[in-house]
C-alpha cells in the first residue's frame, strides 16, 4: 500500500491521538469498560435499586433459597412484600443486596490498589532507572519480593496487622509493586538511548524537565495497560483473602466474604456462592478484556512481548 | 555446564537470603512480643522473660537474625505457637497432599494445554483458535474457589461421582487417592491451563512462518510430525519458561483449593497459621514455598540447554 492510499486524516493525525481512537473501537476495551460501568453503577446506586441493609441480621429468615418472599414492615406502618432474589445466607442476611454492596468494595480496593502500586512503582522505577548507583540494590530487593508468591507475601503482610480495608490494601500493593519497576526501569533504560533524550540532555534540559517531557509521556501508555491487570488481579486477591477469613472483616459485605459465609452450607445452599462468584468473575473477566484491549491498541510493542 | 550450574545454584542465594530478611522483620514487626504469645496468659514477668533470654530475643537484632538464619538453614524453624510442635515436623507431616496436589494438576495442565495451543496455532483465527483463547482469558478470570465449588457441585453434590472433599494418603491404596485428588487438581489446573495454551499458542504460531517448517513440509513431512518435532520442539523454551514461572499462580491456588476441598496440605497449614498469627509456621512456609519457586525457575533455566541445543552455558 502506498502513502497516498492512507487516509488523509489518519495520516496527518499524532500517533498518540490515534491509538486512542483505535482502543475506542477495540470491541474488548468497548464490551470490559461497559461490564465495569454497569457493576459500578450496581455498587453505587445500591440504596435504590430495593436492597435491604446488607448487615441487617433476621433470624427468621435464614437460609432461604432465591426467590423466597417476606413482608416488611414498613417506617409509616404499612406491609409490603420483599423477594429475596438471590435468598438469604445463615444470618437471614439478603444475598441480593450484600452482592450490590459487595461491588463497591472490590471495585474499590481494585482501583486503589492499581493506583497506588502504578505511583510507588513508578517512582522507584524511576528512581532505579536514574540514579545508577542504587539501580543494583533496588533491583536486588525487587528480585527478593519476586520470589515470593504474591498471595504468600499478602497473606504474610495481613497477618502482621489487624485485619482491615487499609491492611489489605497493603498486602495487595506490595507485591505488585515490583512488577511495576521493572517495567518503568526497563523504559527509562531504553528511552535514555533515545537520539532526542541524548539532543535534549545536549541542550541542556535539567533532570526533572527531562523526565516529565520525554520519560513520562513514554511510560503513560504501558502503566495504563499494567494498571488494567493489577486491578483485575487485586480484586481476586482481595476476594480470596476475604474468602479464606484473613481479609476485610466478615461483616463487611464483600464478594469474597458472601462465599466464605457460605462455604459451611455450600451443598444445600449453593446461591451464597454462586452469585457472588458471578459478580466476581464477571468483574475480573471485564478488567482483562479491558487490560487486553487496550494492550493490543495502545502499546503494540508489549503485545507483541507477551 | 557444570561450573555454570554452581555459579547459579550461588546466584539464588542472595534472593533467598533477602527472602530471608523480609521473612524475619515480619516477625519483628509484629505488634505483640513473641515471648509473651509462647508464655500463654497465665505467666508472669519473670517466665516471659526467661522465655526471651532462651528464644535470644534480648540480643540485637543482627545477633538474632544470625542465630535465627543459622538455625533455619538447618530446618530447625522453632516451635508453632499455634500447634505446639517443632515446625519442621508440622511441615514434614504436610508435604505429601500438597506435592501429589500440584504433580497432578501440572500433568493434567500441560496434557490439556499443550495439544490445545498447537491446535489453535496450526487452525489461527478459525473456531478453535477462538475457543481456545476465550477459554484462556475465562480461565485467568474465574476465582480458583468458584471453580472448586463448580466442579463439587457438579460432580459430586448432583452427579455423586467423586467425593465432595477431604484427602487420602498415597499408603492407604492408590484408588482412594487418585479419586480425591481427580477434582482438586482439575480446579487448580484451569488457571495454569489457560496460561500454558496461551504461550503455547503464541510461540507455535510465531515458528510456523519459519523457513524450516516450510522445508519440512516441502520434502513431504506429515502435517503431525511438522507440528511436534519442527514447530513445537522450536517453540519449547518460551512455553517451559511459562511453567516455571506459573508456579507462583500454582502456589497460590494450592492454598484456595486446599482450603476448598479441605486437603491437610502446606497451603491449608499456612491459611490456619496466618488465622492463629503462628508466626514461626508462617515464616517456615513462605521460606519453603519461595525456595521452591526459585529452585524451579533455576530448574527451568538449566532445561534450556536440553530443549534448545543452541544455547550453550
Amino acid at each position: 500500500m502506498s502513502i497516498e492510499a492512507l487516509p488523509a486524516e489518519l495520516a496527518r493525525e499524532p500517533h498518540r491521538g490515534r491509538s486512542w481512537r483505535l482502543a475506542a473501537r477495540n470491541p474488548s476495551v468497548v464490551i470490559g469498560a461497559l461490564i465495569i460501568f454497569v457493576l459500578a453503577m450496581l455498587g453505587a446506586l445500591a440504596p435504590v435499586l430495593d436492597t435491604l441493609p446488607p448487615s441487617e441480621i433476621n433470624p427468621v429468615f435464614r437460609n432461604k433459597k432465591p426467590g423466597t418472599e417476606r413482608s416488611l414492615r414498613l417506617s409509616d406502618g404499612t406491609e409490603s412484600k420483599y423477594v429475596h432474589r438471590f435468598g438469604t445466607d445463615s444470618l437471614g442476611r439478603d444475598v441480593y443486596s450484600r452482592v450490590l454492596y459487595g461491588a463497591r468494595v472490590s471495585l474499590i480496593i481494585g482501583i486503589t490498589v492499581a493506583i497506588i502500586s502504578i505511583a510507588v512503582g513508578l517512582l522507584i522505577g524511576l528512581i532505579a532507572g536514574y540514579v545508577r548507583w542504587l539501580d543494583g540494590s533496588i533491583m536486588r530487593v525487587m528480585d527478593g519480593l519476586m520470589a515470593i508468591p504474591a498471595i504468600l507475601l499478602a497473606m504474610g503482610v495481613v497477618s502482621l496487622s489487624r485485619a482491615g480495608l487499609i491492611a489489605v490494601v497493603i498486602a495487595i500493593v506490595i507485591p505488585e509493586v515490583p512488577r511495576v519497576v521493572r517495567l518503568v526501569r526497563s523504559i527509562v533504560l531504553s528511552i535514555r538511548e533515545e537520539p532526542y533524550v541524548e539532543a535534549a540532555i545536549t541542550v541542556g534540559t535539567p533532570t526533572p524537565l527531562l523526565l516529565v517531557r520525554h520519560v513520562l509521556p513514554n511510560t503513560l501508555a504501558p502503566l495504563i495497560v499494567q494498571g488494567t491487570f493489577i486491578c483485575a488481579s487485586a480484586i481476586l486477591v482481595e476476594a480470596i483473602l476475604s474468602f479464606l477469613g484473613v481479609g476485610i472483616p466478615p461483616e463487611t459485605p464483600t464478594w469474597g466474604n458472601i462465599m466464605a459465609e457460605g462455604r459451611s452450607l455450600f451443598r444445600i445452599y449453593p446461591h451464597n456462592i454462586f452469585y457472588p462468584g458471578l459478580c466476581l468473575a464477571l468483574a475480573v473477566l471485564a478488567i482483562n478484556m479491558l487490560g487486553d484491549g487496550l494492550r493490543d491498541t495502545l502499546d503494540p510493542r508489549f503485545a507483541k512481548r507477551v | 555446564m557444570l561450573t555454570y550450574v554452581l555459579r547459579r545454584l550461588v546466584a539464588t542465594i542472595p534472593v533467598m537470603l533477602l527472602v530471608a530478611v523480609f521473612v524475619f522483620l515480619m516477625l519483628r514487626l509484629t505488634p505483640s512480643d513473641p515471648a509473651a504469645i509462647i508464655a500463654g496468659d497465665n505467666a508472669n514477668s519473670e517466665q516471659v522473660a526467661e522465655i526471651r533470654k532462651r528464644l535470644g530475643l534480648d540480643q540485637p537484632i543482627v545477633t538474632q537474625f544470625a542465630i535465627w538464619l543459622g538455625k533455619t538453614v538447618t530446618g530447625d524453624f522453632g516451635e508453632s505457637f499455634f500447634f505446639k510442635k517443632q515446625v519442621a515436623e508440622l511441615i514434614a507431616d504436610r508435604v505429601e497432599p500438597t506435592l501429589s496436589l500440584a504433580f497432578f494438576t501440572l500433568l493434567i495442565a500441560i496434557a490439556v494445554a499443550v495439544p490445545l495451543g498447537v491446535v489453535a496455532a496450526y487452525r489461527h483465527g478459525g473456531w478453535l483458535d477462538r475457543t481456545v483463547m476465550g477459554f484462556s482469558v475465562l480461565g485467568f478470570s474465574v476465582p480458583v474457589f468458584v471453580i472448586g465449588y463448580l466442579l463439587i457441585y457438579v460432580f459430586a453434590v448432583e452427579l455423586n461421582w467423586l467425593p465432595v472433599q477431604g484427602y487420602q494418603r498415597l499408603q492407604q491404596g492408590i484408588g482412594g487417592w487418585l479419586q480425591r485428588l481427580i477434582l482438586p487438581a482439575l480446579t487448580l489446573s484451569v488457571i495454569y491451563i489457560a496460561l500454558i495454551a496461551r504461550i503455547t499458542r503464541t510461540s507455535v504460531l510465531e515458528v510456523m512462518h519459519e523457513d524450516y517448517i516450510r522445508t519440512a513440509r516441502a520434502k513431504g513431512q506429515t502435517e503431525l510430525k511438522v507440528l511436534i518435532r519442527h514447530a513445537l520442539a522450536n517453540a519449547a523454551v518460551p512455553i517451559v519458561t511459562v511453567i516455571g514461572l506459573g508456579v507462583a499462580l500454582l502456589i497460590g491456588g494450592v492454598v484456595v483449593t486446599e482450603s476448598v476441598f479441605t486437603i491437610p496440605g502446606l497451603g491449608r497449614l499456612t491459611v490456619d497459621a496466618v488465622l492463629a498469627r503462628d508466626y514461626p509456621t508462617i515464616q517456615a512456609v513462605i521460606l519453603l514455598f519461595s525456595l521452591a519457586y526459585v529452585l524451579i525457575n533455576l530448574a527451568v533455566d538449566l532445561a534450556y540447554t536440553f530443549l534448545d541445543p543452541r544455547i550453550r552455558y
